[in-house]
């Protein structure tokens, strides 16, 4: 059962039945809804999640999608939203709106080599993709991961990394932008990581979520790489408002990323992503 | 020890001469040796000579930079199937940075003095190592670069300044 309101404006209450402390800046949510029932959301879909008398704040979900019971964000607590929320405890509730947005299409890469690069806080959108393409593991040929950090204390969700390494059917490889000797992992942008492949590009299909910059530069390696641009896809984010088209506040060039993307397929946004100002 | 011609193979083997010109390969194996290094063995050593340059072939190197009352900060690491190292050719040949290793590493390494004699005698061996180190520069330079953008960390005050400003404007347009 989908408890999903008519009105696509009002948000519905959850009650937060966990809170996980990420990194210094970053925690997790783990809420229920109040009425009951279940949350469907395919990944790389997000919620506008609104802290009652602060305001609102478009955050990608970063749970499993084939679990419906619970609804699972995780942020980075940046600004008055955001840092109202890293202060909600058990038993809090949030308003959800949602879910939004263009999600990862994982099924149309079955068959193919999937490759996931995450920068930062960006591994959080992805971390639905990345369950699902394990549950269907044997759908696709090579799973990578390629994961960018600042510093080695800026790994997020470092357990579930450890045991995605693990596996004998994935390859993941995490690199920081510094670190000093304690450090014993690769040290360079997670770009240099898409350069060592370890995926043959005729036949991959690449999900790509960070910072706009981060993700820029690793559309650009791995279109270098032989990847086709067509078969590249990055989360954008942009200031969102109503979060499914309504009020234009997210237009992008001649998109609204709420509701065109967060997905955008590379071949479609390449150009908009060195226009200025945009 | 590697023979001559087993050194051929590696070389012939590792991306960085992939698909290079037999005669000048020979020219490249008379500069050679195959070395093997413990985790925690210097490299090379920043403002020593740089006499030498490798072909990683297996573990990890540390390229670090130390500074006074600071932990030395690894800037990057080089692994298998990489080179290490370009300060062997570009006067005044001394290295920039330390490059340590951080697991057991097995590498070719390349006599800069010896390289360079050869590359001054036979510019087409000269133009064939330049044309295959100035990318690996650039690609350095490039992560350099990105590295210093800083893509994860917070906003810096004056793009914070920036955003604060530019809210400000909208509400006041908006009265």
């Amino acid at each position: 059962m989908s408890a999903e309101p008519k009105d696509p404006m009002l948000p519905r209450p959850f009650r937060i039945e966990k809170v996980r402390r990420e990194l210094s800046d970053t925690f997790t949510v783990e809420m229920v809804p109040e009425a009951g029932g279940e949350f469907a959301f395919a990944p790389g879909q997000f919620n506008m999640l609104y802290v009652f008398g602060v305001g609102e704040v478009p955050i990608s979900i970063s749970g499993d999608p084939a679990d419906r019971s619970r609804l699972i964000h995780t942020t980075r607590a940046v600004g008055a939203v955001t840092n109202a929320m890293d202060r909600l405890k058990v038993g809090d509730v949030l308003g959800v709106r949602g879910p939004y947005g263009t999600p990862w299409p994982v099924e149309a890469a079955f068959g193919r080599d999937l490759v996931f690069v995450a920068g930062g806080v960006g591994l959080a959108p992805l971390r639905p993709a990345i369950t699902m393409a394990i549950a269907n593991r044997d759908r696709f040929s090579r799973v990578v991961v390629l994961y960018g950090a600042r510093t080695p204390d800026d790994i997020l969700f470092k357990k579930e990394l450890e045991r995605w390494r693990s596996r004998f059917d994935m390859d993941v490889s995490v690199t920081v932008d510094r670190a000093t000797q304690r450090w014993g992992g690769n040290v360079g942008v997670v770009t240099n990581l898409v350069a060592k492949r370890g995926f043959e590009p005729a036949r991959t299909t690449a999900f790509v979520c960070g910072p706009e910059g981060m993700m820029r530069y690793s559309a650009i390696a791995l279109e270098k790489a032989g990847v086709a641009r067509g078969a590249i896809y990055l989360s954008m984010e942009r200031n969102m408002k109503c979060g499914c088209g309504l009020c234009g506040h997210c237009q992008w060039g001649p998109h609204f990323a709420c509701k065109d993307g967060p997905v955008f397929r590379y071949d479609r946004i390449a150009d908009l992503l060195t226009v200025r100002e945009l | 020890m590697a023979q001559p011609h087993d050194l051929g193979t590696i070389i012939d083997a590792h991306p960085f001469f992939k698909g290079i010109d037999a005669e000048l390969r020979a020219l490249l194996v008379g500069c050679a040796a195959n070395e093997r290094f413990e985790p925690g063995d210097r490299l090379s050593r920043e403002g020593r000579p740089a006499d030498k340059f490798y072909l990683v072939r297996a573990g990890h190197v540390a390229v670090e930079a130390a500074l006074p009352g600071r932990q030395p900060i690894i800037l990057e690491t080089v692994g298998e199937n990489e080179v290490l190292g370009w300060s062997w050719v570009v006067e005044p040949f001394l290295a920039t940075f330390d490059a340590r290793a951080v697991t057991p590493v097995r590498a070719v390494s390349f006599d800069g003095t010896c390289l360079r004699a050869k590359m001054a005698n036979d510019p087409a061996l000269g133009y064939e190592v330049l044309k295959r180190f100035v990318p690996v520069i650039t690609h350095r330079l490039a992560t350099a670069r990105l590295q210093l953008l800083d893509l994860y960390g917070p906003a810096t005050a004056p793009e914070l300044e920036e955003k604060v400003k530019k809210v400000k404007k909208a509400k006041r347009k908006a009265g």
